[in-house]
């Protein structure tokens, strides 16, 4: 049978960096097809490729056998491909329904375009399970819905290729199985699905055939029923991947950070959390699990000073911080609390500075980078150099600009910064996030390393396997909360699965 | 001050003659600023529009050829400032403001080559001019009614077009109507051009209507204005509609109450009625008196591969 | 539009391509020259010879320079931190009121050394108080601050006019200007031509600003706030502190301008002084690119082209001084808006070169 879609020879750089070299595979029709590989592997790019956003510097599309030439979106959507992307193409302001026509409106006036396309909306709705207001606008909608939204308008234009890109990011367990179910009702009917995830368990359970790219090119294809995890995942990386790491037991000692009764609540009103008890000591991770978006980026910030909580306390190496009494990032730093942001590309560092102002990066008042009003450039450069090769960052150039290194280093660079200075509190925002498996465990293993000399180390994560792996203690949030404690010996992933997804309080 | 009637029907008069041109202005600064392109060049699209309206239309002792003449001339710095912001992603503001600069100096230049008057076009008279329609006296002439048709012609489009609603779009997130197939590029040019049309016909109105030929630097700010307009109007057609007419208002009562002793306050300096229409946009977005958001995406190029 | 953004190397990103946007602007103009029925290399003779082609023509073109100088310098300083103050000319006209009101306060009772330093710090003060409120209602209610800028150009203006035609106006006099500053407050100046002290003082200006952005602790934390405002509230910046900082900075540097032209050049109040020097600025900011160097050859470039228009004027009445104001615009055009014109021109001029 002809496959739905073939790539061949697909090459694309993006200047000097490779993004693609040469690859060719098929999907078949009316199966799930899953495409694996780790952040950086080229799977994004490979489908915006297919799908008519970049163009291909050499190779060639043929969709049901025949070669085509995709010059835009315009042309994948015209021949039935379909894309649903990470970061939603919606219209905040516009309604589900204004959404959906942008694109297919049917005519040059709106009024039957939109009739028309609420008439589609509810039969899709009823044959596909996709249940949405359609006049509702999308700012008030929640992600999932959002979500669903983006898998309706692709719908809508009459698509039979379906391609996610990181679908489950930003879902709870419950909504993600929810989403799977759907995909299977759609591969019933007949639509092929092209699933792209870093996501291994989700490829085991939903697909029918997987692809495995590493470092832009193809690196093997299984059919899944004769495949499984772990050999996916060394696949992934090239070698055997440790899941576990070896730690001793933690040594716990005094507390230095006690949150009680932390409330934080925004303008609109919305509750962001909901009355946090937590404690901290020195010689233990703890590890903070939920699907983001539940109140861990906030707790983050009211934790670092950022933010000021709405009620309750916050002592820190004895300092307290309530709602009349906010702190600010620089005096925590001063009381020894470092952090590593989540997004650090967005928080962390800046990315046109050279390595060497990253480096100094929340510090730069202080001696000795800053004396007498100004900033000595001397100290700056051999504290860089000093960093890089603690924490084996490459290339040792400190002159070099921040966002030429890769993401590995250039987190290796941020968590050298913020545990430079040996930290009585270490605050930790998805550690690896977009880091490559080498400088995982390195990091991962700093942060034991730090522990055991003493400090407080608090991990959030998302990635449910590096909590299990790095903390002593396990915290999950949800919706604000902190919903279970479990010490990390007894843990086991329903459990905290289905505290992810506000199920179960322990 | 004896009849109050016809006290309100010439000041009536008066602000649509001053708000016309704000008001065709402001539809078209309108069209650029929801598609993501803001648009400092009014001031300049008007000017050029004026010059080239007014000399046309003395050449051809017609009117009209004058106001396609005075389209043309705003369509030609519209597509300039497309070209600019939207092909080679340059920097929105400085390109309006040079549009603004070259239509001040170009303007003198060329009417001084060809009239030889130090910038005055000749003076335009009976077919060259634009009349009054229904009250002699009023100055309303047909450009006037064409802006006032203007407002909910601009909100249909915006409203309950396909054209609108992309044209929204693109002003609110580029990158949704890019990958739904549709080109940025192209909208954003014809929402470019549009303005350019409203702006063209704004200067014709003022050298061909509202008056008998071109003067220099005859806009005196209107532009600018107009872009408060859009901006107090919360960047749509009938709240800007409104804001105009507050504007032509305070202008056209501002040589009235020169000299007027207001109770309590004393005299009303005009520089203070002139600086109005600018004091109170401040107000406006400092939120002293509602909120204006601007559409999302606006002033940043869109570059498609990153 | 596919033009991948290979990057150019950093000497013509720098030096190359504004020189090609001016080259660009040059040659539309002598276009526009030609049709007018002029000679265009005689044209750009006798602009260059009008520049350079004497001391007092290069002091001419030095003191106009000085104001793109103060001008570039504001508008670069808010842009490190990611402000676009399209304010400079009001912040300018306030300036020189600022100085103007020290000295018609005090000049009959100071000396030299003591009235000039105050009535340069009055400019400064006066220009960043008329960009601190905009400063202001961006940091504290969110308001855009390239529109309040723009309007308060326009508050400026009428608030001078006002203030010249109605309270500051020198008795008996038929235009609205104050009395003759006394001596007391005149920077020395270059005999026939313009050129006065204000060159050292922006000069100065360009070596603090320098300093400021690349060696101080808050130039640093002003440059992040530029890039990326999280990362600045993550290293323990208050961004709403900054970004007064930043605009009064350079609310200061515009109000300079004053200084150049009243007590400099005019030697009383007058009205319309800022004449353009504001918008302009942000052309000299940008072919600069934003550092105070390149601020300092583009605002000479700018200088030239002024003092060069003006005389170019003055020998051909057909080209008018609005010529000169229509080279300035198409200057800022190709320089600020159509920067990125020539670039795939340059880039295959570099693939050529290199062989890849």
């Amino acid at each position: 049978m002809t496959p739905a879609i073939e790539l061949v020879g697909i090459d694309k750089s993006f200047g000097s960096v490779h993004a693609v070299r040469g690859v060719s595979l098929a999907i078949e029709k009316g199966a799930i097809t899953g495409i694996v590989g780790e952040n950086g592997a080229g799977k994004s790019t490979l489908m915006s490729i297919l799908y008519g956003l970049y163009h291909a510097d050499a190779g060639e599309i043929r969709v049901d056998g025949q070669p085509v030439r995709m010059e835009s979106p315009h042309d994948a959507i015209a021949r039935g491909i379909g894309m649903v992307h990470q970061h939603f193409m919606l219209i905040d302001t516009f309604t589900v329904l204004e959404n959906l026509v942008l694109g297919a409106e049917g005519g040059p006036l709106l009024a039957g375009g939109l009739a028309a396309a609420r008439a589609e909306l509810a039969r899709l709705s009823r044959d596909y399970g996709l249940t949405v207001d359609p006049d509702a606008k999308i700012a008030d909608l929640s992600v999932g819905e959002q979500q669903r939204v983006e898998i309706l308008k692709v719908l809508f234009r009459g698509a039979r290729i379906l391609i996610l890109d990181e679908p489950s990011a930003v879902l709870t367990p419950q909504e993600t199985d929810q989403l799977f179910r759907i995909l299977a009702t759609l591969r019933q009917r007949g639509v092929t699905i092209v699933l792209i995830t870093h996501k291994l368990r989700e490829i085991v359970a939903a697909t029918d055939r997987v692809y495995v790219m590493r470092q832009g090119q193809v690196v093997a294809e299984r059919r899944t029923a004769e495949t499984d995890a772990e050999e996916l995942a060394e696949l992934m990386v090239g070698r055997k991947v440790r899941l576990q790491l070896d730690k001793a037991a933690a040594h716990r000692g005094e507390v230095r950070l006690k949150a009680e009764r932390l409330r934080l609540v925004d303008g609109r009103g919305v509750v962001l959390l909901d009355d946090i008890d937590l404690e901290l000591r020195a010689g233990e991770i703890v590890g903070i699990a939920g699907v983001s978006g539940n109140g861990q980026t906030e707790l983050l910030q009211v934790l670092a000073g950022i933010r000021p909580p709405s009620s309750g306390t916050l002592t820190v190496c004895g300092r307290t911080i309530d709602a009349r009494h906010p702190g600010d990032p620089a005096e925590m730093r001063e009381i020894g609390v470092a952090h590593v942001p989540e997004d650090r590309l967005r928080q962390g560092m800046v990315a046109a500075f050279r390595a060497s102002e990253t480096a100094i990066l929340g510090y730069h008042e202080q001696p000795p980078f800053s004396r007498n009003y100004l900033l000595r450039g001397p100290a700056v450069g051999a504290h860089c150099a000093k960093l890089m090769e603690r924490f084996d960052v490459r290339p040792r150039v400190p002159g070099l600009r921040s966002s030429s290194f890769s993401g590995g280093n250039q987190q290796k660079l941020v968590l050298a910064r913020e545990m430079a200075r040996d930290p009585k509190v270490l605050l930790v925002g998805q550690p690896t996030r977009g880091v490559d498996i080498g400088a995982i465990e390195f990091i991962h293993r700093e942060l034991v390393k730090s522990r055991d000399a003493g400090c407080a180390v608090l991990v959030v994560s998302v990635e449910l396997d590096e909590i299990l792996s790095l903390a002593d203690r396990i915290l999950v949030m949800f919706a604000g909360r902190i919903v279970g404690e479990v010490e990390s010996g007894r843990a086991d992933e329903r459990t905290l699965g289905l505290m992810m997804a506000g199920a179960k309080a322990a | 001050m004896d009849d109050p009637f016809a006290l309100l029907f010439l000041t009536a008069a008066a602000t649509l003659r001053v708000a016309t041109p704000l008001i065709l202005c402001a539809m078209g600064g309108l069209f650029s600023e929801r598609s993501g392109i803001i648009d400092v060049g009014l001031e300049g699209k008007m000017l050029m529009a004026a010059f080239f309206a007014a000399a046309v239309a003395a050449a051809t002792n017609s009117a009209w050829w004058g106001v396609a003449a005075g389209i043309a001339a705003a369509e030609v710095m519209a597509l300039l400032h497309g070209l600019a912001c939207i092909t080679y992603r340059g920097n929105q503001v400085v390109s309006g403001v040079a549009i603004n600069i070259i239509a001040a100096g170009l303007t003198i230049v060329w009417g001084n080559a060809w009239f030889q008057r130090g910038g005055q076009t000749p003076a335009l008279e009976g077919d060259a001019r634009l009349m009054s329609l229904f009250f002699p006296r009023a100055g309303d002439n047909i450009l006037v009614y064409v802006a006032l048709l203007a407002v909910p012609l601009t909100w249909w489009i915006i409203a309950r077009t396909r054209f609108g609603l992309r044209l929204r779009a693109v002003g609110e997130m580029p990158l949704a109507v890019d990958t739904a197939g549709i080109s940025v590029s192209w909208l954003r040019y014809r929402a470019v051009l549009l303005c350019g049309l409203l702006t063209g016909l704004a200067g014709a109105y003022i050298a061909v209507a509202q008056n008998a030929g071109f003067s220099r630097d005859m806009t005196a700010g209107q532009g600018f204005i107009a872009l408060a307009a859009v901006i107090f109007g919360k960047w749509r057609p009938f709240p800007a509609l409104g804001a105009c007419l507050i504007f032509g208002l305070l202008d056209a009562v501002a040589i009235r109450l020169q000299g007027v002793r207001m109770p309590g306050i004393g005299e009303v300096p005009v520089q203070l009625i002139q600086a109005l229409p600018y004091l109170l946009t401040v107000f406006l977005l400092a939120g002293f008196i509602g909120r204006a958001v601007a559409p999302k995406a606006i002033g940043v190029p869109y570059e498609k591969e990153h | 539009m596919k033009a991948a953004r290979r990057p150019l190397p950093v000497w013509a990103d720098i030096i190359l391509l504004p020189l090609v946007n001016v080259a660009l602007a040059f040659v539309t103009v002598g276009i526009i020259v030609r049709v007018i029925g002029v000679n265009p290399f005689h044209a750009l003779n006798l602009l260059i010879a009008g520049a350079v082609g004497s001391p007092e023509s290069i002091g001419y073109t030095l003191y106009y320079a000085t104001n793109f100088i103060f001008t570039g310098l504001a508008v670069a300083v808010a842009f490190h931190g990611g402000l676009f103050n399209i304010g400079g000319e009001g912040q300018a006209y306030l300036g020189g009121l600022g100085c103007g009101l020290a000295i018609l306060a005090l000049d009959r009772y100071l000396p030299a050394w003591a009235m000039i330093p105050i009535a340069i710090a009055a400019a400064a003060l006066f220009g960043a108080a008329w960009a601190a409120v905009p400063a202001w209602l961006q940091a504290w209610r969110g308001s855009h601050i390239v529109i309040t800028t723009i309007m308060f150009n326009f508050v400026a203006a009428a608030l001078m006019v006002y203030l010249m035609v109605n309270v500051l106006i020198a008795p008996g006099s038929m235009t609205p200007q104050s009395r003759n500053f006394e001596p007391s407050s005149s920077l020395p100046a270059m005999t026939g031509s313009a050129l006065n002290l204000s060159l050292a003082l922006a000069l100065g200006c360009c070596v603090a600003v320098w300093i400021f952005l690349w060696h101080t602790p808050w130039g640093y934390a002003l440059r992040t706030m530029g890039h990326n405002p999280e990362a600045a509230v993550y290293a323990g910046t208050n961004l709403r502190h900054m970004t007064m900082l930043a605009m009064c900075l350079s609310g200061a540097l515009a109000g300079f301008v004053g200084v150049n032209e009243l007590m400099g050049v005019h030697h009383r109040i007058v009205l319309d002084f800022p004449a353009g020097y504001g918008f302009a600025g942000i052309a000299v900011a940008l072919m600069g690119r934003n550092h105070p160097l390149g601020i300092v050859v583009a605002a000479l470039l700018f200088g030239a082209l002024q003092q060069g228009g003006a005389e170019l004027a003055f020998e051909i009445p057909t080209i008018t001084r609005e010529m000169v104001v229509v080279i300035q615009g198409l200057v800022i055009l190709f320089s600020g808006a159509l920067v990125q014109l020539p670039r795939p021109w340059l880039q295959g001029l570099f693939a050529f070169r290199r062989p890849s």
